[in-house]
């Protein structure tokens, strides 16, 4: 089984810059902006936009939405443990709601996080920013806002490590046909 | 049938002698080397262990009354199976064996099964109530020559009437086979009363029950100088109070089931968690539950030694059958006991022979000769002796076996044993010259109706 | 968190799964005060309560726990059914079988009831046992350990047990499941347990525990548990000679006004309900600042969530976790 990295430190910090500028330009700056991570990966990402925002002068409240509970493939993992969800004291009713995660994929945590949003409140719009897309869908979902493109054959297994939680940033490929061409 | 002759050539005697016998007409004809078959069916026992017909002091036949526990017949088949050839069959039938029309019932349908010979015990007080005496007198001279007394599933523990009836009973040359449990503390009880009952939440049974009622009914034996028989017993206290009596002169005998020699309360907390393919044990597994209790591993050894010193004279099964329904629920809603009669030799060996506590003339003794001296059963006091009866058994020890539900013959299959691996085997069973267990397969006698016809 | 596929036994949760049951039910306060007070969870997925013992608070509290859920609930209830026509285990399993359901959340009189169901070969569901004679209460042990561990560490509980705790339990040990419950789950989770009864109510054998044991409410009271959990007394105890009679009871293992004035400023007083005032526990103590009788009554539902799902989740089959290990 080969593995080999696709993003570094740098790039990472280079994708997330991207995408903080990205948002802000879309909303036309930061009003009304709620960022929600999902967690665990997804929540980091959403507080280190978080401060790269706030860098740029743009405070924009930063939380975490858990999805666990709204899945719909319970019987095919392992018991998850939910992880706690921080709704910003302001709430979510009528603000643009941007998700964060850290790997869009089949899009069914997404569609999960979609509805574990209803409980919470009624946004006026909901985006979605992702560290990696790696394709494979199945749910009419897309993000709006993408750290890297990234096809990948259903074989293999792309893992995010960051330094908050697994001691360094990257983004490694495990497995699949080691064809070479991602030089 | 007892007309036919068998040569049983080269069987190894309890004491080790390897001989050839032949059964002839219900008898031992001849024993010694080299015998020629004269027509008798042969019957090849190298290697085997050739035991006299072992002898039940403590079965429940459960008929008449409960016909879909067992019955005479299918518990006489499931003695002949397990190598025995007397049962002694208790009282708590309905109605309850306190009569001589019921005792003489029951040796009758033992007859005409022919498995082998049914022994009722009798009620000591009327219908089990503890309260009067049953005739005992009308029982000991009927038919059924009743010699053992007993309201096994209950004590006598009035004090007064036990005494009465050590009396009344030594009368007719009787026993007394006193279950002792005190009732007050053991009420609700569901296993031995420890840590682990506590642990499981289970009302605990206090090894005091117990061990007090022996120790009075020894003292009582004492002063009234009659023989007393304890029916299984369970705890290590209950071995210092009988060895004591022994000690002391006081004309007691005493017994232990295989179950409380081999296994422990430990089993009931579930050893075999939630695999299903695993052997051994679920929790709270409803075939553990027997009266008396199983016991702590402290208590398993010291009975062990005790039937190894002869402190306990004898092993009797306690065979208890009940009805699926009645042990496929909640621990404290099944019914109390165990098959035992086709797995106790078997037991016997794995507990006492192959740890080396008995040789297979210790067997003989507890399971044959003494047992059937308590209950006065002619016929056992000179085995493999030209003349005596031809009851016997073939084992084969050394065989190993999964204990499966092929190995019940009774109508119960409440055995604790099943998917469990046992040494022994039983080759053959003869009963009065009846070959009741053939080639490891139990026989199919003639129909009672075949007898009455005949 | 590894699968669990059935909750019999308090004693049965290691260290991790207990924690992280703990943890999920934080999760599932939660959504009581969400704008929507419902998951999705379990939907399709039905959960009979079959209560072979009548029980109405802890029946209310996993037909509760199961709506929150969204999963479907059918219950079964000894009055007025035919469970209380001595129908049974295995028939009443067989016939909800029959129905298709996904978990059996069972309370019956016989100890042991809940391990018997789960381990044979009668239903396929996942077994909750919601109380089996005197042996066990497992949702009851987390919920009181959860109530604890809230009551120590606040909104910072998340992943801590209950790591110096000391507890101690008085009254009916004996015959108390929910006592089992906690001694089953506290150590685990890292508390000390001592145990205050007459003789009489404490079980057999309990020095072989891992507790400490007296008879002493008074030099209990002195030590300064953190928590202090007093057991319901049943009255018809004293017919049995358990003790001679409630004045008698009261005086010596009753949490009265006197002894509650006593109680060290941060020793919480827990009780599992419905209490008996003025005998076991006096108004005063159970209406204080310091009762969390409250606490462990609206727990009980988070608890009972998360001991819902993670039956329910986590997949059948070994193959199946391995599948999902991602
Ligand atoms: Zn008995």
């Amino acid at each position: 089984m080969q593995t080999r990295a696709v993003l570094q430190q740098a790039d990472i910090q280079r994708a997330l810059t991207r995408i903080a500028h990205e948002i802000l330009e879309t909303n036309r700056g930061a009003s009304g902006l709620v960022l929600l991570g999902i967690p665990t990966r997804g929540a980091l990402l959403a507080e280190r936009l978080g401060a790269i925002l706030a860098g740029l002068d743009a405070e924009i409240p930063v939380g975490a939405l858990d999805v666990t509970m709204y899945r719909d493939d319970l019987d095919r993992h392992p018991t998850r443990t939910p992880q706690p969800t921080r709704i910003p004291a302001a709430g979510i009713d009528d603000r643009t709601v941007v998700l964060v995660d850290d790997v869009l994929y089949s899009g069914r945590t997404i569609r999960a996080a979609l509805d574990a949003l209803g409980a919470h409140g009624r946004p006026r719009a909901v985006r979605l920013a992702v560290l990696v897309d790696r394709g494979h869908r199945e749910l009419p979902i897309r993000a709006d806002f993408v750290g890297k493109n990234l096809p990948s054959s259903a074989a293999e297994r792309i893992n995010v490590t960051l330094a908050e939680l697994d001691g360094e940033d990257a983004v490694t490929i495990t497995g699949g046909e080691a064809d070479g061409g991602a030089a | 049938m007892s007309g036919t002759a068998y040569l049983i050539r080269g069987a190894t005697l309890p004491d080790g002698e390897t001989t050839d016998l032949l059964v002839r007409e219900g008898r031992i004809a001849e024993r010694g080397a080299g015998l020629s078959d004269r027509g008798a069916i042969p019957v090849d026992a190298a290697g085997l262990r050739a035991l006299p017909g072992l002898v039940d002091l403590h079965t429940h036949l459960r008929e008449p009354g409960f016909e879909q526990s067992e019955t005479v017949l299918t518990g006489s088949r499931a003695a002949a199976a397990g190598g025995f050839t007397t049962v002694h069959a208790m009282a708590n039938t309905f109605p309850v064996q306190d009569t001589a029309g019921v005792v003489e019932q029951v040796a009758a349908l033992g007859a005409a099964a022919g498995y082998a010979t049914v022994r009722p015990v009798g009620a000591v007080t009327v219908g089990l109530a503890g309260e009067r005496l049953a005739e005992i007198g009308a029982m000991a001279r009927s038919r059924a020559a009743v010699r053992v007394f007993s309201d096994d599933g209950k004590c006598v523990h009035d004090a007064l009437l036990m005494r009465r009836a050590l009396e009344y009973v030594a009368t007719f040359d009787g026993v007394v086979a006193q279950h002792a449990q005190e009732p007050r503390l053991t009420e609700g009880a569901q296993m031995n009363e420890g840590a682990l009952a506590s642990t499981l939440g289970l009302a605990g049974w206090p090894a005091v029950a117990e061990e007090a009622i022996i120790a009075r009914d020894v003292l009582l034996a004492e002063h009234v100088g009659a023989r007393l028989h304890v029916c299984h017993l369970s705890t290590a206290g209950s071995v210092d109070v009988i060895r004591w009596a022994k000690a002391r002169g006081i004309a007691v005998t005493a017994e232990a089931t295989p179950h409380h020699l081999l296994l422990t309360e430990q089993l009931i907390a579930g050893d075999a968690a939630l695999d299903p393919d695993a052997v051994g044990h679920r929790g709270y597994d409803s075939r553990l539950k027997v009266n008396p209790p199983l016991r702590r591993d402290e208590d398993v050894r010291a009975l062990r030694a005790a039937v190894a010193d002869g402190t306990i004279d004898i092993v009797a099964t306690d065979h208890a059958p009940h009805p699926v329904e009645s042990k496929e629920c909640a621990w404290a809603e099944a019914s109390f006991g165990m098959v035992g009669l086709e797995s106790a030799l078997s037991v016997v060996q794995a507990a006492l022979v192959d740890p080396g506590h008995l040789d297979w003339g210790d067997v003989a003794r507890v399971l044959s000769r003494t047992p059937a001296e308590i209950g006065r059963v002619p016929g056992y006091d000179a085995p493999f002796a030209p003349g005596s009866p031809a009851h016997l058994t073939l084992v084969d020890p050394t065989a190993r076996r999964r204990f499966g539900r092929a190995q019940l013959r009774g109508r119960g299959v409440n055995s604790p044993y099943l998917g469990r691996e046992l040494p022994g085997r039983i080759v053959a069973t003869f009963h009065a010259g009846v070959a009741t267990v053939l080639d490891g397969e139990l026989q199919t006698l003639p129909t009672p109706t075949d007898h009455e016809v005949a | 968190m590894t699968g669990l596929r059935h909750l019999l036994a308090s004693a049965d949760l290691d260290r991790a799964s207990a924690i992280a049951l703990l943890d999920t039910a934080e999760d599932m306060a939660d959504v009581a005060t969400r704008r929507v007070p419902k998951l999705p969870t379990l939907q399709g997925r039905t959960v009979a309560n079959l209560f072979f013992e009548d029980s109405t608070r802890t029946r209310l509290s996993f037909e509760a726990a199961a709506k929150r859920l969204s999963a479907d609930v059918i219950t079964f209830s000894a009055k007025g059914s035919s469970v209380s026509k001595g129908e049974s285990l295995k028939d009443t399993a067989q016939t909800i079988a029959a129905m298709g359901i996904d978990a059996v959340v069972l309370r019956h009189a016989a100890s042991g009831a809940a391990r018997v169901l789960a381990e044979s070969a009668w239903i396929d569901a996942a077994v909750v046992n919601a109380g089996d004679g005197t042996h066990d209460h497992p949702t009851q042990g987390l919920l009181d350990a959860y109530t604890m561990r809230k009551a120590r560490h606040g909104a910072d509980s998340r992943g801590q047990g209950l790591d110096g705790l000391r507890v101690t339990i008085v009254g009916d040990v004996l015959h108390s499941r929910v006592a089992r419950a906690n001694l089953g789950l506290l150590p685990t989770l890292g508390a000390r347990v001592h145990l205050v009864a007459p003789r009489t109510l404490l079980p057999f054998g309990a020095e072989q525990w891992p507790v400490t044991t007296s008879s002493d409410l008074d030099a209990a009271i002195a030590d300064a548990p953190d928590v202090l959990m007093m057991l319901r007394i049943q009255q018809e105890r004293m017919h049995a000679a358990y003790f001679p009679h409630e004045r008698e009871y009261a005086g010596f293992w009753g949490l009265d006004e006197e002894r509650f004035a006593r109680l060290h400023a941060d020793t919480m007083v827990m009780h599992p309900g419905p209490m008996n005032r003025g005998l076991e526990i006096s108004a005063a103590a159970a209406d204080s600042e310091r009762s969390l009788v409250l606490d462990q009554v609206a727990n009980g539902v988070a608890i009972r969530m998360a001991v819902l799902y993670t039956v329910l989740s986590g997949g059948r089959h070994a193959g199946a976790r391995e599948a999902g290990a991602a």
